[in-house]
């Protein structure tokens, strides 16, 4: 039995869990936390645990049966296939590689890629497929399903919209620009909207200095390894994004994984990297990297971040923060995750984000201090041999952000940040309420709903689309094998009747489907077992 | 000496396997004493060792908690970034004042533009942008998703259809960002344990696809077929000395259609034949040859004649000739339908912006009413391309057809910061007399073969025969002033 740990009890209303389920950090780690941290991840049911790998078991016997059948040509063989003249080649996949999503992604195909004609906002027009061999082909019936509530974008602002000032101010520089920019940064492609673009970045971050690039993915992945390289030590949390395992990887530095979100794991791997030095000639690490995400977009939860700076302070290492998720959609100003915690932006070394979630756009950003921007202009990678954001797109960004700082001189910024608050706390309280397991910290706009069995990733999917609302349904690889999701995106386009509605038809699928697994058990998450085997080492 | 046991011996037994049993008993209780001493002994210690408690064989050193809060104390990491001069040559970007078009506004000065990749002019043609207008009215600009959870665009569809179509390919695939198109496409088919065949002078993009892969990278010399196949020829050999390994081992051949960094053009016939005769994959990346090459624009393969099929993927990016941003691979469903799943840059990061993809659509659209302008722009590369030739000091370097090509030192002075001076002392001063140019910049420490310095000159179908002979002109002066 849990009991509330903190000094001063606030039971206030909006948090529903019964008082014995409650830790409040509060108190813990020196008061470190100004507010309640309340972040939960209910353990699997036995009984649904074992019905999964039974469910994975069955679905993988019958992929072997029909591989068989595909390989002595009893059933028709629909994938594409290798060249005549150039059969004696070495074949191009491995057998195995495919087999997963021969055998079962093929299956719930239809999920996934589903294709829009209007903007992403709160409501979406997505176009008919259809397809008659199993999902191995589609074609589109040349229907539009109109107005299909849209919980899949990454459209947490509201600014992904086709009338009002940003479009505007949008179309007049595309008028004036063009579309392309035809050179890099560092030649000819700097014109004086990204410098202007860059300067307010800076200004909204309470930082010195900013640089805008022109994907979100390829900033981590071609920055990281600027910063650090041979002879550096990466900390990176366990579920991090494949841009920053990327960019880690292609830096040359070594990698150590530490548990998510787990403070006691990440103190370890510090204190023993600085005592041991590098393996085997035991020179001292010339750096220390911590990678962490602001917002983890599977897992719902928000990393710690009081806990992560007082740790990096006293062991002298650099913080890297990739804010893509959490940038606009966090805290009271839309800061991210610094403002939600209420520290300073000066505390963190490296502050990343990207702008195609909160501001409607697309393209990424890093912050910081003078020197460190200064470095990247003349070292990135994307400086030199990549192209620079579009003119209209950056004029898309600046409108947006001066929008959320309030310098455009309405209240809209603001109002859209509480609302999408309101929305997120309104949200998971009630699908709590109604039995869903769902992850994650309760100020998180993502919200995972655990489904677990491969069987109920499709159905909901498709279920969720014949009742007119979009979701986005996630199994493995991209989450562990048992743990499958669906992710909830919510926005601050979605009035309280788009809500009401999407949790009615939640509630009738979740009936259906079996998929009210919650018992309130939940596991707080400090007192997940924490193992003495020590981390992982990657070395390239 | 035997332990007499009268209690066994004096046992009655009726039946014969109780008999036996007892007498194996006997047997045992009858074993000389020692025998029995040892072997209680061999049983206590197993049982104490069973119960002992059992320790760590990795110790991991004699450190006390306080040796280890001194060396934490101790340890200083270096300074996150080293510092960085205040005339570093790459520090301060020229500044462009309003759109990089035709006629450019750097740093203050009106000039003529010969730095942008815009080798079709479409950059600032009315027809694009009203398109991209129409798109942007339509779907606001972000997609704010990836293509997987609801980024996938009618627009989207519509380019990938039109690529393929025009490239004469089954299927094509779009990424949002140009560099990133050839550096997730490699990663995807070439694995560990795999061999891929590359250029020297081949672009950072791919030498980052290849470092992404962990592939084994065998590098032979810049358009050197006798070299390429010296190389296949003894990885041959290997594979004849491990035939198991040589199954599985998938062999790559990465080219450029034209090279950026040296202008020059690959020998795709001779390439072709190789691939064949010793079973290696090409990739061919044609980010300078889409929409410069060939009789359509299809780039290398249309200029040399040669079947699209014979090549396993096409990459390119929509950011030179099409005057836009992002890259597209096209080829046969059966290899580029596998980046849909396995790309990196395509799953993992959120789809083309439709008003980006509505611009190339637009771009594509001009491409085919026009095919004349690919002779155009061929007729004034190989104009400006004669009317620099002979100049004291500086030497052409690249194919008289291509659109971008190199101006280096004849002479080096000995240290590249000093010829990077020296160039960027002629670049300035072209600057000053309204010709825009730009030094090609690279990564001094991270690329594979660092190209020497060079004043990169990209020639567009905008500009005038009459801007061409003055660009000439001018550089000519220029060199003669600063280099003698």
């Amino acid at each position: 039995m849990l009991t509330p740990i903190c000094s001063s009890n606030l039971f206030s209303t909006e948090t529903l869990l019964p008082a014995t389920a409650r830790v409040h950090h509060v108190t813990q780690n020196g008061g470190l936390y100004k507010k309640p941290f309340n972040e939960a991840f209910e353990e699997t049911p036995m009984l649904v645990a074992v019905l999964t790998y039974v469910g994975y078991g069955v679905l993988t016997l019958f992929g072997y049966l029909r591989d068989f059948l595909r390989h002595w040509r009893i059933e028709k063989c629909h994938h594409a296939t290798e060249r005549k003249e150039q059969q004696d080649f070495v074949s191009l996949y491995q057998d195995f590689e495919n087999f997963y999503t021969r055998n079962l992604y093929m299956r719930i195909r239809d999920n996934w890629n589903r294709p829009i004609c209007s903007v992403p906002g709160a409501r979406v027009d997505i176009m008919e497929r259809q397809s008659h061999d199993y999902n191995w082909s589609f074609k589109y019936t040349g229907n539009i399903i109109k107005g299909v509530i849209n919980m899949g974008s990454y459209n947490y602002l509201g600014f992904a919209r086709n009338t009002g000032s940003c479009q505007e101010a949008a179309a007049k520089v595309l008028e004036e620009y063009g579309v392309g920019v035809c050179s890099t940064r560092q030649e000819i492609g700097n014109l004086d909207k990204h410098e202007e673009l860059e300067k307010l970045v800076a200004s909204f971050l309470g930082v010195e200095a900013a640089m805008a690039y022109g994907m979100g993915f390829a900033t981590n992945s071609m920055n990281i390894p600027a910063l650090v390289g041979k002879g550096c030590l990466i900390l990176s949390d366990e579920l991090n994004h494949a841009s920053l395992v990327l960019g880690a990887r292609l830096s040359g530095a070594t990698i150590r994984i530490f548990k998510h979100n787990n403070m006691q794991s990440l103190e370890k791997l510090l204190k023993d990297a600085i005592v041991y030095g590098q393996p085997r000639t035991r020179r001292p690490w010339k750096k220390i990297l911590i990678l962490v995400e602001g917002i983890y977009s599977m897992e719902g939860s928000i990393v710690r971040l009081p806990e992560v700076i007082a740790l990096k302070k006293k062991y002298k290492a650099y913080l890297y923060l990739d804010e893509a998720h959490s940038i606009g959609a966090l805290g009271p100003t839309g800061r991210g995750v610094v403002d939600y915690f209420g520290l300073d932006p000066e505390d963190v070394d490296v502050m990343m984000g990207t702008f195609t979630k909160s501001f409607g756009a697309s393209g990424g950003y890093i912050g910081g201090k003078k020197e460190l921007i200064d470095y990247l202009r003349t070292h990135s990678h994307s400086a030199v041999y990549a192209t620079s954001l579009s003119p209209p797109v950056v004029e898309q960004i600046v409108t947006s952000m001066k929008c959320i700082m309030g310098q455009d001189g309405t209240t809209l910024g603001k109002e859209c940040i509480q609302q999408l608050a309101e929305n997120t706390r309104y949200f998971r309280r009630r699908l709590k309420e109604m039995g869903f397991i769902i992850y994650g910290n309760e100020d998180s706009p993502v919200v995972p709903l655990m489904l677990y069995m491969p069987a109920k990733i499709g159905a909901f999917g498709r279920e969720m689309l014949k009742r007119n609302i979009g979701v986005v349904v996630v199994g493995f690889p991209a989450t562990p094998i048992i743990e499958s999701r669906a992710r909830f995106c919510l926005s601050a386009a979605h009035t309280k009747e788009i809500l009401d509605t999407a949790l009615k038809e939640i509630d009738e699928v979740g009936d259906l489907l079996q998929l009210k697994y919650s018992r309130h058990r939940l596991v707080p998450l400090l007192d997940r077992p924490f193992d003495e085997t020590t981390y992982e080492e990657t070395e390239d | 000496m035997y332990l007499p046991c009268p209690v066994v011996q004096n046992i009655k037994v009726s039946c014969t396997s109780w008999k036996c049993a007892l007498e194996d008993v006997a047997w045992i209780i009858s074993a000389p004493a020692y025998h029995l001493i040892l072997e209680g002994i061999l049983i206590l210690w197993i049982i104490r060792l069973l119960f002992s408690k059992t320790y760590k064989l990795q110790e991991r050193s004699d450190l006390t908690v306080k040796e280890k809060e001194e060396l934490i104390e101790e340890w200083q990491p270096e300074p996150l970034v080293p510092p960085v001069s205040g005339d570093h040559p790459a520090l301060n970007y020229n500044v462009v004042s309003g759109p990089p078009s035709h006629n450019i506004v750097v740093n203050g000065k009106k000039c003529v533009n010969f730095a942008s990749f815009n080798f079709l002019g479409l950059l600032d043609d009315p027809r694009v942008k009203a398109a991209a207008l129409v798109s942007l009215r339509k779907y606001g600009v972000g997609t704010c998703g990836p293509r997987g959870f609801y980024g996938t665009f009618d627009v989207h569809l519509d380019l990938e259809d039109r690529l393929a179509k025009f490239m004469q390919t089954e299927e094509a695939i779009i990424y949002s960002y140009g560099f990133a198109t050839i550096a997730s496409a490699i990663p995807a088919y070439s694995k560990r344990g795999d061999i891929v065949f590359v250029d020297r002078a081949a672009c950072f993009a791919i030498q980052k696809g290849l470092q992404a892969s962990r592939s084994d990278i065998q590098l032979f010399k810049h358009n050197d077929m006798a070299d390429l196949e010296r190389l296949l020829k003894e990885q041959e050999i290997e594979d004849q000395k491990n035939p198991r390994k040589a199954r599985v081992t998938r062999r790559f051949i990465v080219v450029e259609g034209l090279y950026m960094n040296t202008g020059t053009i690959c020998p795709l016939p001779e390439l072709v034949k190789l691939k064949y005769k010793y079973k290696a994959r090409i990739f061919l990346e044609e980010s300078l040859s889409f929409g410069v090459l060939g009789e359509h624009g299809r780039g290398v393969t249309e200029h040399f004649g040669i079947s699209i099929d014979d090549i396993d993927l096409i990459s390119a990016n929509m950011e030179n000739s099409l005057a836009s941003i992002g890259g597209f691979c096209c080829g046969r469903s059966f290899v580029i339908d596998h980046q849909r799943l396995s790309g990196q840059g395509y799953c993992f990061s959120a789809s083309l912006p439709p008003l980006l993809a509505a611009a190339a659509i637009e771009a594509l659209n001009i491409m085919e009413e026009n095919p004349g302008i690919f002779s155009v722009l061929r007729e004034k590369c190989k104009r400006i391309h004669k009317a620099l030739q002979g100049i004291s000091g500086l030497k052409v370097v690249g194919e008289s057809f291509s659109p971008a090509f190199h101006l280096q030192l004849q002479e080096s002075t000995g240290s590249r910061e000093d010829d990077v001076k020296l160039l960027q002392e002629i670049v300035n001063h072209c600057m000053d007399r309204s010709i825009a140019l730009t030094q090609a910049r690279y990564l001094e420490k991270e690329e594979k073969c660092l190209p020497p310095p060079s004043i990169r000159v990209v020639v567009t179908v905008e500009q005038t025969d009459e801007e061409l002979e003055r660009a000439a002109r001018t550089i000519k002066e220029v060199a003669q002033a600063v280099l003698l």
